[in-house]
């Protein structure tokens, strides 16, 4: 018999029934719940007088409306406030653990749970938020789901599930200077498209994954549901047990020793057999920069925006032109020639401290260029906040004229106050470039953290792997 | 959750492919701690000239002519034909119960992104996904008063020219859409076994059960 990959393992280990059509109930051991998508799951649980099935397994935090600056005055927005309150009054009636506001824990919650060691290597996690996919950087089978999905977790701590495909996208060699985890994501969703990974769950592998740290593994995992499918995974090696020794929630005394015997197991067989394997040379990926409003319209940054009347397919050729016309760009302008008017630098993509630590080295001792109205960096947590301010991080992005934020989803998708106005251009490190993601009529180019930085120096896109800041 | 057996509709067709959940219900909305209401809001930044706001009043909004749902001929279609892989991005189970508060029963596409395709399900909505090629069919056959009735139990298409189309769905999720079932209730039924497996579980994993 064939070996298992990764995935096979992680699914096997939670199957709780089968169904004669091959669906099975898997059981969650953790769920996620932030304040947007679980309102009308709880109201679900009260009408039907259930009480969560396991209620330590839930962990609840406020990120996608909370304010970034000036905390202390609450939430101005009215509607914002009333999902934030109601999270917090869901969690005190059900009792679940949540992290309030003023809790230096509080971030965005696909932060935060690696960060507490709430997820952990073997685990399921879901969260009604698709970039759950995150958390697949620890060798945890970890996927987005619905409202209904949420309600069905609190209730049962199972969810009904068909077993995805296999893919093994294999990431080999050595990245050049200035290349990320996010180009290596960037460039894969470039490679296969926004629908390539619809139906499988992709394992990343390759030495050029392996390389990674776990902030850069997680960047990667998150993009997952960017490249169609609803979980990515890294094998767990020394990196994974390293980061989640000593976690909050990591397990202690022979409980770890049984813990990281047990994670030793979590990789593909030597002889699994994957359902498709897709391999991508490292060393050819460049700093990439999307230019149109979908992930996969993406190109490197020494190339040029691509013509429509290139392309064959009539549907994706008319999606070009419509994201051209959307984005106000020209086929063939150079992408170091589009000039930009703010730089967001946060979201569950990148705001971990590695890539505020790669913004910093870019941005130390210069100025934000003139043309660039607004520049945010955003960390994903209050601990990453406090971690960065005794680096003095924070000291470098002020002076260089940025804006340092407190922790939350910010300008990823402008649920609070943060957001692009109409026909405004962003370097962003977030995940999505969809018309009005970051605000109405808004224009999301979607570039690694030190791209970012470099772009709001420059005031324009420019290759921050030749980029001498001159 | 409301049943669906049988749909006969005329068809609304959306000529986009990768439509996100964005484009379906934008983020604005989701400060909304309902389950309903979210129907004047769908595709609300193609539908309308100006910005919408939550609890806004739509009656009055300027109207894109140009977008499908605003053409008279479409204003009671239930069915929404559209290209590959709609319903990509954002989990948003808001996306589902927009399309349904306006009206719409079922999507015809080549294919769908995973979540949302999981989400309709729970929300009376068929999603059915059919050959690029035959989709492709549909749009070119497709006039104003063009209609097809949808049998989930039999898993055909009608076309007005009488022909049958055939497409499949799991059979536990169209038992359940069939019968309007409540998942959780189900799920409820195996709690022995729920309880049997963390048994097991805790065994293996100690430290997931302190």
């Amino acid at each position: 018999m064939a070996g298992k990959t990764l995935y096979d393992k992680l699914w096997d280990d939670h199957v709780v029934h089968t169904e004669d059509d091959g669906s099975c109930l898997i059981y969650i051991d953790r769920h996620l719940v932030h304040e947007v998508t679980s309102p009308q799951a709880f109201d679900g649980l009260r009408l039907a007088g259930r009480k969560p099935w396991r209620v330590a397994r839930n962990l609840a935090v406020a990120d996608h409306n909370v304010p970034t600056n000036h905390r202390d005055r609450g939430i101005t927005d009215p509607v914002s406030r009333l999902q934030v309150e109601t999270l917090d009054k869901n969690c005190a009636e059900f009792g679940i653990t949540e992290f309030g506001m003023s809790d230096i824990r509080q971030g965005i919650v696909h932060v935060i749970g690696p960060e507490q060691g709430a997820t952990l290597p073997g685990m399921t996690v879901v969260c009604g938020d698709s970039h759950t996919s995150t958390h697949g950087a620890s060798g945890a089978l970890a996927f987005g789901i619905g409202t209904s999905e949420v309600e069905h977790t609190l209730a049962t701590q199972c969810l009904v599930q068909k077993k995805a495909k296999n893919l093994l996208i294999n990431v080999n060699g050595e990245i050049g200077k200035g290349v990320t985890a996010k180009d290596i994501v960037l460039a894969i969703i470039g490679e296969i498209g926004t629908a390539g990974g619809t139906g499988y769950t992709i394992e990343f592998g390759g030495s050029a994954i392996r390389a990674l740290s776990m902030e850069g593994r997680m960047t990667v995992c998150n993009m997952a549901i960017e490249a169609g499918a609803r979980a990515g995974l890294v094998a767990v090696d020394d990196v994974t047990i390293d980061y989640y020794r000593n976690r909050p929630l990591s397990p202690k005394g022979d409980d770890w020793f049984i813990a990281e015997r047990a994670w030793q197991n979590l990789h593909s067989d030597k002889d699994a057999v994957f359902d498709k394997v897709i391999n991508i040379d490292a060393t050819k990926i460049k700093p990439q920069v999307t230019w149109g409003t979908s992930p996969e319209l993406v190109v490197a940054i020494d190339d040029i925006v691509p013509n429509p009347a290139n392309e064959a397919d009539a549907v994706k050729a008319q999606s070009m032109q419509r994201a051209l016309d959307y984005m106000g760009l020209q086929a063939g302008q150079k992408i170091t020639d589009i000039q930009i008017d703010k730089v967001f630098i946060g979201s569950c993509t990148n705001s971990r401290i590695e890539d505020l630590r790669a913004a910093a080295v870019v941005v130390e001792g210069k100025k934000v260029a003139a043309n660039v109205k607004q520049a945010l960096i955003v960390p994903g947590s209050g601990l990453i906040k406090q971690q960065a301010e005794s680096e003095g991080l924070d000291k470098i992005f002020i002076e260089a004229g940025f804006e340092w934020r407190d922790a939350g989803c910010s300008m990823c998708l402008a649920m609070n106050a943060d957001r692009l106005e109409e026909g405004e251009r962003c370097a962003s490190t977030s995940n999505r470039n969809f018309e009005g993601r970051q605000g109405y009529g808004g224009r999301t180019h979607l570039v690694s953290p030190a791209m970012a930085a470099a772009a709001g120096i420059a005031g324009h896109f420019v290759d921050v792997s030749a980029w001498t800041g001159e | 959750m409301k049943a669906f057996t049988t749909l006969t509709s005329i068809v609304a067709p959306l000529d986009r492919a990768n439509v996100d959940t964005d484009a379906i219900i934008p983020k604005q909305f989701l400060k909304s701690i309902r389950r309903t209401g979210f129907g004047v809001y769908l595709f609300d930044e193609w539908r309308y000239l100006d910005q919408g706001q939550p609890d806004m009043d739509c009656t009055n909004r300027p109207i894109n002519k140009d977008f499908v749902l605003n053409k008279p001929q479409y204003k009671n279609a239930q069915i929404l034909l559209t290209r590959e892989n709609f319903g990509c991005g954002s989990s948003r189970e808001h996306a589902p119960w927009a399309l349904e508060d306006y009206g719409f029963r079922a999507i015809i596409a080549p294919s769908f992104a995973d979540i949302f395709y999981n989400n309709c399900f729970k929300n009376g909505l068929l999603p059915i996904a059919l050959d690029a090629e035959i989709v492709d069919g549909l749009f070119k056959e497709l006039t104003d008063d063009y209609a097809l009735t949808i049998d989930l139990s039999a898993q055909t298409i009608t076309t007005p020219s009488g022909e049958k189309i055939a497409f499949n769905v799991d059979e536990n999720r169209r038992f359940r859409l069939l019968n309007g079932l409540d998942d959780i209730g189900l799920t409820l039924q195996h709690a022995d076994k729920i309880h049997a497996y963390e048994a097991e579980r805790a065994k293996r994993a100690p430290w997931l059960f302190r």
